[in-house]
């Protein structure tokens, strides 16, 4: 059955035009597809990355060229079709169709749901009003941008990852800076404490004022934002904020066609989706997290490129490419914090180096097997656990502690055959 | 413009045509080149935009960066030649230069 449907394959259709889309569409052509390739994109842009919206691009110190993953020639000559600021308003799982807003219908033999994330929106009075800002395509960050004069005051919302970028590249610009955060440390979804305190501390440093446990009650100003309300009744003031306080999954097109769909669109570890002709990848995907035992929704790079390739492999009938350990980063200031690894369930935190020399690494064990780490200047670290996990090994945490031990040692020691 | 040529891991060469001031690695990209992967647009996060450079160009292109030098040691496959592509950046001195993509990133 499945086989019947792989080869017969002649037209591809693609909803989603950011990074887990457009890497979908360079792999079928790099594999090999003749088919028909279209990708719908709601923006009106060629596709391009979003990491440096948050970093660079924000700071004004990257060319917006370089933003874009192709030209429009390369997108003509690999006969891709593209359809730019379009909107896909359903699909039609009977008759294999896509229907777009304008009610013309692109038929499919196998459709990719790429359709991404939005802004977790907040549901407070004013947050409407012009000055506040969220940060998720390359116009909302133009339009930021544009909002980040010298000396003007901003509130930023959320001390995520995009809170925290935003906040570097804001002080970078000039820009006053007020973090509030609702829970007691920064970054607390995504590393653990003692790199929070870490960040908590930089960021103090470079001139943001931080408040914990700070939630918002309101938004004020008359026509425009003029200052922030907390609970509790403090007012503060403020020329512009921006809300970073996580992203929802865009499912609603899966779920409106019956896909099974739980906090994301449910797939496969080859990204398809309860019908066998309709994939999802990227952030809009709840997939197999094999090196973990579960599923989950992943938000990052890595697993928009690793979908988009999965999704195009299962579509040609190639081998599985492999399925890597989940891996992230941000930069802020002059800081790489860097990611591998999911450390939900850890048991056993072990910290290599010291913070006050602003390279360190937290590794995140769960029964001596290595979890995640946290590597702040520390790409060895980084590197050497991607492996330890992928192996699922258990590492010598006695050596972790110890920078003296090299990880390449400790990689030996614990991927060595014991028995055999 | 220097003329910069990739080759695969099966030998087939290719040659584009790099502008000063861009990295090795937006070349590949730019101009469709298959092999570098570049997973995280170039920030020496990710050691997917690893190459080897040929043996006559290695002391023009020069050495390792810190980090770079990190990624690389677990990276598979390292040699003497190897460098992330992203940390190169493309002058006119290195017309003509000559580097091999690993079968990794196919």
């Amino acid at each position: 059955m499945l086989l019947a449907i792989t080869v017969n394959i002649s037209r591809v259709v693609i909803v989603g035009a950011g990074q887990a889309g457009a890497q979908a569409v360079f792999s079928l052509r790099q594999w090999g597809f003749e088919g028909s390739v279209t990708l719908v994109g709601e923006e009106a842009v060629l596709p391009y990355e979003r990491p440096p919206l948050s970093k660079d691009f924000l700071k004004g110190a990257l060319d917006e060229s370089l933003l874009f993953f192709k030209t429009a020639d390369w997108y003509q000559a690999h006969t891709v079709e593209l359809l730019l600021d379009v909107v896909a308003a359903g699909i039609d799982r009977e008759r294999k169709a896509v229907v777009l807003g304008d009610g013309r219908e692109l038929f499919y033999d196998a459709l990719i749901l790429a359709t991404g994330s939005r802004p977790r929106p907040l549901p407070l009075a004013g947050a409407d009003l012009p000055g506040v800002f969220e940060l998720r395509s390359l116009a909302d960050t133009k339009r930021l941008r544009e909002a980040l004069q010298p000396g003007r005051r901003a509130v930023i919302v959320g001390a995520g990852y995009i809170g925290l970028e935003v906040a570097a590249a804001s002080r970078a610009l000039g820009v006053e800076v007020m973090v509030l955060e609702a829970m007691n440390r920064v970054l607390a979804r995504v590393v653990g404490p003692v790199v929070s305190e870490f960040f908590e501390y930089e960021h103090r440093a470079h001139g943001v004022e931080l408040r914990m446990g700070a939630r918002l009650e309101a938004l004020e100003g008359d026509g425009a934002l003029s200052a922030v309300q907390l609970e509790g009744g403090e007012r503060l003031s403020a020329d512009l904020a921006v809300i970073g306080i996580g992203i929802l999954p865009n499912q609603e097109l899966a779920a409106q066609c019956g896909l099974d769909c739980e906090d994301g669109v449910v797939v496969d570890r080859d990204a398809r989706s309860s019908d066998p002709c309709v994939f999802a990848i990227g952030d809009c995907a709840k997939r197999p997290l094999i090196h973990f035992g579960r599923s989950g929704r992943l938000e990052s790079v890595h697993n928009a490129i690793e979908q988009g390739k999965l999704a195009a492999a299962a579509i040609l009938g190639r081998v599985r490419p492999a399925e890597d350990v989940p891996w992230f980063w941000s930069n802020q200031y002059d800081l790489k914090l860097q990611i591998a690894g999911l450390s939900l369930g850890h048991d056993r935190i072990v910290v290599r180096g010291n913070p006050a020399n602003r390279r360190f690494a937290a590794f995140y064990l769960r029964e001596g097997a290595l979890l995640a780490v946290d590597a702040v200047g520390s790409p060895m670290e980084f590197m050497g656990a991607r492996q330890l996990i992928a192996r699922g090994a258990h590492p010598d945490p006695d050596a972790l502690a110890d920078p003296n031990i090299a990880m390449k040692q400790i990689l030996d020691a614990a991927i060595k055959p014991h028995s055999s | 413009m220097p003329k910069i040529t990739f080759i695969d891991y099966t030998g087939e060469e290719k040659t584009v045509e790099a502008v000063c001031g861009e990295s090795v690695m937006q070349t590949a990209r730019r101009l469709d080149v298959p092999g570098i992967d570049a997973d995280c647009g170039g920030n020496c996060a990710c050691a997917t935009c690893h190459v080897f450079v040929d043996a006559a160009w290695m002391p023009i292109v020069g050495g390792r960066g810190e980090t770079e030098e990190s990624m690389l040691a677990f990276a598979p496959g390292v040699t003497p030649a190897s460098r992330l592509c992203c940390q190169i950046n493309v002058t006119d001195e290195l017309d003509g230069l000559r580097v091999t993509t690993p079968e990794s990133q196919f």
